[in-house]
């Protein structure tokens, strides 16, 4: 209502719409976003209002500076096709664990998720015979059971998200590394007996750029799941039920049904990051990107969805992942120590946290 | 008044927490197109009351009865079904969600048709038109962006979304609890004009409040809770603050209602 206005910037038309206010506003609650807005405020609530805005800036800063410095090797098709195949796996599992973070949890047992649903795709099609795509229904179930044990600790124990995942990457990867006999399963041997394991490294070149079936699956993922949030009535209890749990409860909510979905959801999608995986790699190996959890969730955090629930969105993940790919390949390219990149991608997860604390307090 | 059957009424709620009885055979009437007020000291166990009338505490001895007709709430889903809205003081709405949003959360629109049915899409347009309509009966007016996120209101703005929200689904009961407690002056003004809106639309309202001026300005009846029974049921014009203190604090006596 006592907006500060600055005299400066005022539009022409404001006088007329504050009179039109004004008039309005007696005895009533009249609700109002136009305001003369200095700056400051204007930017703050530009990000408010658009979170995967500030993730985007950057993605787009890095791409121009890298090929300032890195020059003609990194603005190649083939180059920027190969970022896109390096963030795939990251990407996918950055899905699973954006529904997780929206919901006020996080998730460590991810990669041990997907690594373990690898093994039990390999398993069965390769030592056991089951035609491949049974072998790959079962491995998406194993992920859904793998998400549906932390969903029923996390809502039935009410055990915090972050010890129930401690907990379950270790006994995920521990079941893992028992399942495969801590033996890597050859490309040779999945390529003779179950080829669709290997699927999603298929690719086709598109002026120059080498584009994989896995990385446009993963593309497709994203679109899927934005969908979900933004266009059902599932996806906006999410971001009620991680936004303010109670109040989404006493908004007639079933709270608990919500998060028990997001963690099959989440497994589900593991799954689904497992056959990636085989695509890339060729072979199914039981030591093979267990570390994924953190990058994951460097991939949300610089995505701009905020860790307090409630708040950010899937294409900012995949934002966020691209720019991790982005400053990693570019770095190197430019000859930079592999040291100085993790470095990097540290100063990264600050600066953006830093701007999702900002970008929180509504209103600034 | 008296004459007309009770829109909601209870008799005789009983509700024990271990050794403390939190509701001690308390009686409630709400008749059709009245704003009645539930005052009483903390610890009274008006909460409970609400808790049991909304159905967030399922009592363990007693009778509630919406039109007459014997109820049993097992859940505030169930109650809000049978057309019984709460609005709480703290948790109305979800931040950071619009507002449109908010209006419908929990209940809302699909497309028609194949959209709707198997790709469970929203009908974002039509919850935006009838957001809209709402707000504007209720003189919310002037919203420029019905998607913006509630926390940038005011406070008396999200109260003003959150009681709009159950005028709007409210068939039978609207509860308010303690609509006005973190507002200003000028805010609180509002939400009272909201508050006679609502009963001017014949939605009976029960108000919840600790703010005796407040109680005293917009109610039409005034219920008086106190060591877990109803002690009294006055009127603004019947009694004044000071005798309703009285009453609330057990220093003056009075017959049961």
């Amino acid at each position: 209502m006592t907006e500060h206005t600055n005299q400066g910037s005022q539009p022409p038309s404001s006088q007329a719409d504050h009179e039109r206010v004004t008039e309005s506003v007696g005895g009533s609650i009249a609700m109002r976003s136009d305001e003369v807005l200095d700056w400051p405020r204007r930017i703050h609530r530009f990000f408010h209002a658009n979170p995967t805005a500030a993730p985007a800036i950057v993605l787009i800063a890095a791409v121009l500076a890298f090929s300032l410095i890195a020059g003609e090797r990194f603005l190649t098709p083939f180059n920027l096709s190969l970022v896109l195949q390096q963030v795939t796996i990251i990407g996918a599992l950055g899905v699973a664990q954006t529904l997780i973070i929206m919901t006020m949890g996080i998730d460590l047992s991810v990669g041990a998720i997907m690594v373990l649903s690898s093994v039990v795709m390999g398993r069965l099609a390769v030592d056991f015979g089951l035609p491949p795509s049974m072998a790959l229904v079962l491995g998406l179930v194993c992920g859904a059971a793998c998400g549906a044990i932390n969903g029923t600790l996390v809502t039935r124990i009410k055990l915090p998200p972050f010890i129930v995942t401690l907990g379950t990457w270790n006994i995920f990867f521990s079941l893992n590394l028992w399942y495969s006999n801590s033996q890597t399963i050859r490309s040779q041997d999945i390529e003779s007996i179950a080829p669709l394991l290997q699927w999603a490294g298929n690719s086709f070149t598109l002026f120059g750029a080498r584009i994989t079936f896995g990385s446009l699956m993963m593309i497709a993922l994203v679109g899927l799941v934005w969908y979900a949030l933004n266009w059902t009535a599932w996806g906006r209890h999410v971001y009620a039920t991680g936004d303010d749990k109670d109040a989404a409860e006493l908004a007639g909510i079933r709270t608990q049904r919500v998060l028990m979905s997001v963690y099959i959801v989440a497994g589900v999608i593991c799954g689904l990051a497992a056959w990636l995986m085989i695509g890339r790699i060729g072979s199914v190996s039981p030591q093979v990107g267990t570390m994924s959890n953190l990058d994951s969730i460097t991939a949300v955090v610089i995505g701009g969805t905020s860790l307090f629930g409630g708040r950010g969105s899937i294409v900012g993940t995949l934002i966020g992942a691209l720019v991790v790919g982005i400053f990693r390949n570019g770095l190197a390219l430019a000859g930079v120590d592999v040291l100085w990149q993790e470095f990097t991608v540290g100063l990264l997860i600050l600066v953006a946290v830093g701007i999702d604390q900002w970008i929180r307090r509504a209103s600034a | 008044m008296s004459q007309q059957t009770p829109v909601l009424q209870a008799k005789g709620l009983i509700k024990r927490f271990g050794r403390v009885t939190a509701l001690d055979g308390a009686d409630f009437e709400l008749y059709p197109g009245e704003v009645l007020a539930v005052i009483g000291d903390n610890g009274a166990g008006k909460s409970s009351l609400i808790k049991a009338l909304s159905g967030a505490l399922v009592p363990d001895a007693g009778e509630i009865r919406m039109n007459g007709e014997l109820v049993q709430f097992k859940n505030p889903m169930h109650a809000r079904s049978l057309g019984i809205e709460t609005v709480y003081q703290t948790l109305a709405v979800s931040p950071a969600l619009g507002i449109a949003d908010n209006l419908f959360l929990g209940r809302e629109l699909r497309k028609p048709g194949i959209l709707g049915s198997v790709f469970r899409m929203l009908d974002k347009a039509e919850m935006r038109r009838q957001a809209t309509e709402q707000l504007s009966q209720l003189g919310l007016l002037t919203i420029q962006n019905i998607n913006q996120a509630v926390e940038t209101l005011s406070g008396g703005q999200r109260q003003g979304v959150a009681v709009a929200r159950s005028a709007a689904f409210g068939s039978q009961v609207v509860i308010l609890d303690e609509p006005t407690a973190a507002l200003g002056v000028k805010e609180s003004r509002r939400v009272l004009n909201l508050i006679r809106d609502v009963r001017d639309r014949g939605l009976p309202v029960v108000l919840i409040s600790h703010n005796m001026p407040h109680v005293f300005e917009v109610a039409d009846r005034i219920h008086i809770h106190r060591l877990g029974k109803r002690a009294a049921v006055i009127t603004p014009d019947s009694h004044s603050m000071a005798d309703a203190v009285g009453i609330m604090t057990g220093a003056v006596e009075v017959d049961a209602a």
